[in-house]
């Protein structure tokens, strides 16, 4: 059998509901499997971990195929929010919790959460309008350091 | 269906070493198996975690995850991850005799 993955870095890049949550859920599960998990929030991912705006990531019903509805009808007011909260209903059911709660779970399962800084400086943020649970805002220098020695997944 | 020597009872067990009948299951089995998973002791936290794990099996049909464990107030999910290192949703349904969980979360 193959070496067993011993560290997993994840960079979440996007701001969306299918942009965000894959990445929660690779994380979380690396921790139940013992595997030791990094996060990394750049761009329009950095939402996630944005206190006014992590109970807000939305999914996009404009522009998205994957959505399999005409691009008019994504355009109607609430039609983003109405999917939105459609599909966080499902995944609750499933026991994937909506995005405050999953970053607490996570961290508390012992996942870091790190935001990247060019993106922090862009956006003009602080340390403050970030949730408690994020770690430090680090360069990605700093990053490569810290997933050296693991796998790096982009998402 | 491989067996599997415990003491003087034999257990059956599936590939991952997951127990497939649970009338075999005793609490000297749960402490064997615990030390199998590197913990040498069970705690009374232990217990209550299979514990609950048994009951929400046998009440809902399936092994809770780690988000309902963490909601039934038996115990923290950081605590969970404390007391089952490295693991703690399989390492404890091993542990209480259930079958390998399914699911991502």
């Amino acid at each position: 059998m193959a070496d067993k993955i011993k560290k997993v870095s994840i960079i979440i890049s996007k701001g969306s509901l299918d942009g965000v949550y894959p990445g929660l859920i690779m994380a979380n599960g690396a921790r139940m499997e013992g595997i030791e998990a990094n996060l990394f929030f750049t761009f329009f991912g950095l939402d996630t971990i944005i206190s006014k705006r992590m109970s807000r990531i939305k999914i996009a019903t404009v522009g998205n195929p994957g959505m399999h509805m005409a691009s008019l009808l994504g355009v109607l007011p609430g039609m983003s929010a109405m999917a939105t909260s459609m599909m966080l209903k499902t995944m609750d059911k499933l026991d994937i919790p909506p995005v405050p709660e999953f970053v607490e779970m996570i961290a508390d399962a012992g996942g870091k959460f790190y935001a990247c800084k060019a993106s922090v400086d862009m956006f003009k943020l602080k340390k403050e309008n970030l949730c408690p649970q994020v770690d430090s805002i680090i360069t990605v220098g700093d990053f490569y350091e810290i997933a050296a020695g693991g796998h790096i997944i982009f998402t | 269906m491989p067996a599997k020597q415990i003491g003087n009872v034999t257990i059956d067990v599936d590939g991952d070493g997951f127990m497939t009948n649970p009338l075999q299951w005793t609490k000297d089995v749960a402490a064997a198996l615990a030390r199998e998973e590197g913990l040498a002791e069970l705690t009374a936290a232990h217990w209550k975690v299979i514990e609950y794990l048994q009951k929400e099996l046998k009440e809902n049909g399936a092994v809770p995850t780690v988000r309902k464990i963490n909601k039934s107030g038996i115990i923290s999910t950081k605590e969970l991850y404390e007391i089952f290192p490295g693991g703690p949703a399989k390492k404890a349904a091993r542990i209480a005799g259930l079958a390998k969980p399914v699911g991502c979360v």
